[in-house]
Parts: structure tokens; sequence; C-alpha cells
């Protein structure tokens, strides 16, 4: 038995760009068989998305798709064509999760919706991962991550007062759920394990920002109606400091809820006599004197670098910390002395450098099996293999345009 | 209580009214938000949650505004009320040694233990991974701590932000071209709670299999590096830091926020194909600077964004979110409102996708919860127990699950262990 959590779980992943491939990742990552089916002639969109080495554009060298396909097989199909529906109930047949995304009602319009596909195979999980979900008033509405980051309330707290919320970046909606769709098909995974049976998962992204990141700041909305609102560089919690600050080279998050970090913070700084004025005397009083708060914690980061507070605050127990660029993320020694970034070779693109591991588990560890596939790279191996078609159909039904 | 699962009492030995983790054990160390979000959605989804506190260190949110009654009380709090709906709650002392011999009775009869304490603090009190593996072999114990178990900053001290502030995340957060805002709420807990339920469900599908349990080492900061991909891999080839994103995309113009009539009004539009662009114009009705070679093409759109962008507020700006959103989405196009919170709990769409639950607490009639997003077709989860009193259940762990004497429960009460 290897030693893969997941090993043995076949997965089907017919979707594009974020949410449905990261879902798909996180599994194939811990050992699952992903298969996943592209859309021929030019497959996943997140293809042509990048980032490029050298900035040229190339279908094999899309930044994005590396890190979200890796430990998976591609194959090409296209379901539109009544054989390549059929092919694709072939694959349905051998699956214990499909997950796609999507939007609602393309796969109904297919014949590929879970009804049809519960006939076929019973014990199939189906996750559909959409922007609002598959029912509901907005079902059929279109939108992109921003929309659903906005749409959910997060933007709103994200920006400076009277200039426009911003949307988190990197089309966070679809990450965050990603990571929801996963954990609930897990779920349901280990269900059918007792029960014996599939069932579908209608999971929205704007639902799960509104519930899971949204969800505890309802009742201070509710009972203490204060509503979610932008302050810059602050939060508008009712402690000090809470806010990003300037120093010498870059940013500090200077975070301190508690009254005992700010005493030592205070000390850290040589116990200077404006921290006697009674503004400072509390997180409640220091959040309505921000501003005074601000300029001298500024003045007196303003000759130290990142790296200085964090090592000073660090032995004192003072919880700032930089804000690292991403190059200062990529280089930094308790990541690489955690092995978290991962190098893959890849036949088109060279050597790659991404995140690894989100998690260590010590029975089963994550691990980079497969570099992510060219397109229709398991054509062959799957439709001949897997499914013991002749090869002259597939020969066949790729001059066609089905695969 | 009400909510979509209302009828759960019903017909409970019917494998269609289970809920698909019931009969799993989870002891719950949670604290704040990271480690109980974990323990929410595993309960939320039928497991038996156990939250294990002390009177001298209650879950730092039993002490966080605001308070059903107004005033401090830890059994008011209603952030905690929303995060800790369906668990359990014991008090144990864990500095005492009968309190934690009475954990390692507790994690024998249980299946997943969740922390997210920093690294020393359970090994100080004797009750880290390899001492419970003991106990109970196949125990899956998942660790949420900042930095994870190893490394150079393996003890670091953060709270949300500034863990955000060290993935990366905040370097990104602040309009194009100006200085780092940072996100001032924590999306690194429920990002990494989330995934900490997806590690956990893996570990036991591969105890079913196995018969073997393990140790989760999650590292908050890596699950949260791990979702901003398109910028580590710039840097890693191309050498490149990206800086402030604000509502940008790096291939799609117009994606923008734009001000509306009303107060603190505005709308998200992103436009991805020419098809899109050629309806958002016709929806427009076709204004000139729309037919112009500036925005001809999505290249030329990038180009020239932030002119786009002010041709495109001229227009909204006349209009509330709601008649911009109902032109452009019956035309096909993404929009939708910057929502607050008081949209969302008004809006109907999200009313019907079930974002609010009402439930009874003794110290607050007909409160309000967040759902549970995940939809299953066949097992739903759902909220069937409001958030404990601190201690609220001593009795029934201890008695009726350890099978130890109500006499011994008491002492232990009066010896300060349960507390």
């Amino acid at each position: 038995m290897s030693k893969s959590a997941l090993a043995g779980v076949q997965v089907l992943e017919f979707g594009q760009l974020i949410s449905a491939p990261y879902c798909c990742k996180l599994m194939g990552d811990l050992g699952a068989e992903v298969i996943k089916v592209e859309l021929p002639p030019s497959g996943d969109e997140a293809r042509r998305y990048g980032p490029f080495p050298g900035d040229v554009p190339h279908p094999e060298k899309s930044g994005l798709f590396l890190y979200l396909n890796t430990n998976k097989r591609s194959v090409t199909l296209n379901p539109e064509h009544s054989a390549g529906a059929k092919i694709f109930l072939d694959l349905v047949r051998k699956a214990d999760i499909l997950v796609e995304n999507w939007p609602v009602g393309f796969m109904a319009a297919l014949k590929l919706d879970y009804q049809r596909l519960k006939e076929i195979n019973p014990r199939l999980i189906l996750t559909s991962i959409t922007p609002f979900g598959h029912a509901g008033p907005y079902s059929k509405w279109k939108a992109y991550a921003l929309n659903i980051s906005h749409g959910a309330g997060v933007a709103k707290g994200i920006g400076s007062p009277g200039r426009e919320p911003l949307a988190p970046p990197g089309q966070q909606a679809h990450f965050f759920g990603a990571l929801n769709a996963a954990a609930a098909t897990m779920v349901a995974l280990w269900e059918r394990e007792i029960s014996g049976e599939g069932q579908y998962l209608d999971i929205s992204e704007a639902d799960c920002w509104a519930m899971l990141f949204n969800g505890v700041w309802y009742s201070k909305y509710l009972y203490a109606h204060e509503e979610v609102t932008r302050l810059g560089h602050r939060s508008n919690l009712p402690v000090y400091p809470w806010a990003v600050l300037r120093c010498k080279d870059g940013f500090i998050s200077a975070t301190a809820a508690e009254e005992a970090q700010w005493q030592r913070l205070i000390e850290l700084m040589g116990n200077p006599e404006w921290a006697q004025d009674p503004r400072f005397e509390k997180g409640v009083k220091r959040s309505q004197h921000a501003d005074e708060v601000d300029e001298r914690l500024e003045s007196w980061f303003a000759s130290q670098t990142k790296a200085e507070i964090f090592q000073a605050c660090r032995e004192k127990n003072v919880p700032f910390s930089p804000v690292q660029d991403i190059g200062e993320v990529v280089e930094c020694p308790h990541l690489q002395e955690r092995d978290y970034f991962v190098k893959i070779q890849h036949p088109k693109a060279g050597e790659v450098t991404c995140p690894g591991p989100p998690y260590k588990l010590s029975e089963t560890p994550w691990e980079l099996r497969r570099r992510a596939p060219l397109l229709g790279e398991h054509n062959e191996e799957i439709y001949c293999g897997l499914l013991g078609y002749p090869p002259r159909d597939v020969v066949r039904w790729g001059k066609e345009g089905i695969l | 209580m009400s909510g979509a699962n209302s009828d759960l009492s019903k017909n409970l030995d019917s494998r269609e009214n289970k809920m698909p983790l019931e009969g799993l054990r989870v002891i719950d160390f949670g604290w704040v938000w990271a480690g109980p979000i974990t323990g929410q959605l595993l309960g939320d989804m039928g497991a038996e949650v156990v939250k294990v506190e002390s009177r001298k260190r209650p879950d730092f949110l039993r002490l966080f505004p605001p308070f059903a009654e107004g005033k401090p009380d830890p059994d008011g709090a209603l952030f905690f009320h929303s995060l800790n709906r369906n668990k359990l709650s014991v008090t144990l002392d864990l500095t005492q040694p009968k309190a934690a011999e009475l954990v390692k009775r507790l994690v024998k009869i249980s299946d997943v233990v969740i922390e997210n304490f920093s690294p020393k603090a359970l090994r100080n009190l004797g009750l880290d991974y390899p001492t419970l593996s003991q106990v109970k072999p196949d125990l899956i114990m998942a660790s949420l701590s900042a930095g994870g178990q190893t490394g150079p900053l393996k003890d670091i001290m953060t709270y949300g932000p500034s863990l955000g502030a060290l993935a990366g995340l905040d370097s990104l957060i602040g309009y194009p071209g100006e200085r780092v805002l940072g996100w001032p709420m924590a999306y690194t807990d429920p990002a990494s709670g989330t995934l900490a339920v997806f590690a956990i469900l893996a570990a036991l599908y591969y105890r079913k299999k196995t018969g073997k349990g393990q140790y989760i080492d999650l590292a908050q900061w890596e699950a949260t590096t791990a979702l901003l991909p398109e910028f580590i891999l710039d840097y890693t080839l191309n050498g490149r830091v990206a800086g402030t994103q604000g509502n940008r995309h790096p291939h799609m113009a117009p994606h923008g926020c734009f001000r509306c009539k009303g107060q603190d009004a505005w709308v998200s539009i992103a436009i991805q194909t020419e098809e899109e662009w050629g309806d958002f114009c016709k929806a427009l009705g076709n204004p000139p600077w729309s037919q112009g070679e500036r925005f001809f093409s999505r290249k030329s759109r990038l180009q020239y964004r932030e002119e786009l962008n002010g041709k495109i507020e001229d227009w909204t700006i006349r209009r509330t979110p709601e008649e911009v959103v109902k032109l452009l989405q019956e035309a096909g196009i993404a929009a939708f409102p910057s929502y607050g919170i008081g949209d969302i709990l008004k809006d109907p769409h999200f009313e019907a996708r079930g974002v609010k639950v009402v439930v009874d607490h003794p110290k607050m009639e007909g409160e309000i919860l967040y759902g549970l997003p995940w939809k299953f077709s066949r097992t739903p989860g759902g909220i069937r127990r409001r958030a404990p009193l601190l201690g609220e259940h001593n009795k029934y762990v201890f008695c009726e699950l350890l099978g130890m004497g109500e006499d011994e429960v008491s002492r232990l009460a009066e010896e300060k262990v349960l507390y």
C-alpha cells in the first residue's frame, strides 16, 4: 500500500482556471489519481494567464497553470459532441469524485447534470463550484473573482475611507472557494465510506466568503450596529496599534491586542515620556488617537529596518511583523528550512520554483509525483489504457475534434 | 431551533437523516479563530466536538465584544457564539497534572485533536502529539500554529494581519503605485481552518484504510502563501516583485470598482472577452468614447485602463449600484455591488442560500448566526446546538463519556482541576 492519504481515489476534474483546479490539486498532492479533462483545442484558460518565463506567452509555460495542476494527467475531450459525451460518461463510471466549475446550466446543457451522472454511477460525489451557487435568485448571474469578493462583503473592509473598496489580490475568491470545495468533498467521501452512496455538493464562492469569512461580523452589525468600514492602513477594532506602519525600508504590521504587549513595546522604545499621556493609556483610547500613535511609532521606526524592528520585537515578545514582499517570502530562511518551496522540472518551461506543501503530514507526506501535464499528454494512456478504446478510434476522434 | 436541519431529531436511525460526520469525536483546544473554525466545520457536519477551556484562560473570544447583554460575560460573547455552535464545553486547568490525565482519557475515546497554540504550549503541558499518540495510537492531531512546528520562526507570535504580512499577502494590498495598506482582517484564520478540515478528513480516510493515525503540522503562514502563486511565480520565473494590486487584473480591463449614486455606494465590473466588451458598450448605448482606438482591443484597454475607468465611472456615478447591476447582468456582464454586512443580511439571494440561522441561546433569544456554506444534497450539515456556556458539559463528558462518578467530578471541581 502506497503511503499516500488518498491513494486509489479517482478524481475527475472538468473545469478551468483556479477553483476546480486548486481543489483537485489538493487531492492529487495527497495521492489521489486526478484526470484533468480539457476542452480542445486550447484547453484550460489558465494556460494563457502566465506569468510566463521571460514574459513570452506559451500554453505550456503558464506559471499559474504549472502550479495549479501538479499531480494530474491531462486528456482533451469535447463533451458537446455526442461521441465525446459518451467518453465522458465512461470516465465518470471510473470516478469517485467529479469537480466542475462551469457556469450554472453548462453541465445540464451537455446532459451531464447530477441526476444523469448519478444513474450511471450512484457512488459519484459531484462537487460544483460557482460564484453564487446552483440555486437562488443570482445563480445564473455572471461574476468573476472581483465581483464575488465585492459582492460578499470582503472588499468593503479593504482600502481607504472615501475611496473604492479593494478586492483581495490574486482572484482570492476562487482560492477560498477551492479550499471549501476540497474540505466539503472530503466530508462526502468519508460519509460514502459508511453509506456507500455519493451525493451532489453545491459550493458557492460568494457563500463561502459571506459566511466563513464575514459571518463572525454579523453580530457586530446586528447587535452593536457597526458596519465594516475602510480605514486605510488601520483596522476598525477598538484596540491599537492594529495597523501597517512605515519604517526605514518598508512597512511593519504593528498589531498589539493586549495591554501587556503595549507595555513591552514602550519598554523596548526606552520608556519615552509621551507614553505616560492619558491619551495612550488603553487600547480603546489609543484607537481614538491613532494619528498620534502612528506619528510616535513611525518616528521610532524611521531609523530602523524591518529586520531590526522584527528582531527587537521578537526578543521583547511584541507581536509585530515585517510586511514581507514576495521576493522576501521566497528567500525567507524560515520557509527554506522547512523545505517549503519546491523545484519542478518541466520539459517546456524548464525549472520552476513554486510553493510546495501547505502542511506536513507525518505518515502520508505531501508529494510531488507528477509535474503539470502538457495539453492532452495522457490521451493515449487514459483512453487506450484505462478505458480500453482501440487506438484507431482514438486517432479518429482526434481528427474529428472530439479529443 | 430553526434552519435547514430543524427536523434532525426525527428518524435518527435512518442514515438519510444522519449528518456525514456523526460518530466522530473531536477534542478542540482551538483559540480565537483558526482552531475554532476547524472544530466548527467538523461540528456543523455532525462530529461531536468537545471544546477544552479553563476559567483561568477561556477562549479569548469569550472576552471579546459585542456581548449579548451589553456587558462583558464569557457566556454572552457573540463572536464566540458563532464560531462555537454545535460544540460541548468542558473546563480543565491544564496546568494541573490531574487535568492533563483527564485530557489523555478523553483523547483515548476521540478521533481527532485540534489546537492552534504556539508549538511549545502543549509540549510544556505534556500533551503534545508524541504523548497523546501513545495513549491513542491511531489519533489524528492537527496543529495550526503561525509558522509551523519547526524552523527558526516556529515560536513566533502573531495575529492574523501580522501573519498575512509575513506571508506576502499584505504587500499586495493597496492602491496601485501607492503605499501598502494591508488587510486589517485575518484571512489567514478561515483559510487555514478550512484547509485543516481537508487535511484531517484525508487523514481519517487513510486511517479507515490502514488503521494508522498521524500528525498534521499546518503552518498558517504556508497555507496562506500557497494562495498567492501568480505573484510567487512571477518572482521565481522573472525576478519581478509584485506591488500593490488594487482591483486590477493582469489580463482584464475593465476590471474595477466604480463609484455610484448613494452613500459609499460602489459597483464592481469585470470584462474578460471581446464579446463581453461589445455587449458592455451596447448596454451603455455605444457612447462615442467606447468606440475609439484606445479601447478597441483588450491589450489597448489594459494600457489605458485608468482612462477607461474614468469613463465608466462617469456613467456609474449617475446610477445606483442596483440599477447598474440590473442593466449589465441582463446584458451578460459580470457586475455586482460592493456589499457591506448589512447588504448581505437583507439580500434575497443570500437569504435563500441560508446565510442566517436563528438559534435560541440562554443569553439571547432568537440570536442570528451565520449558516454553513456547504450544500450537500443527501446528508446536509447544520446547526443543531447553540454555543455552550463555559463548562456546561463537564457532567456529560466526565460522567457519561468517561464513566466517572458524580462525587469524583464534584471533588475535581472543588480542587479546581475542572475549572
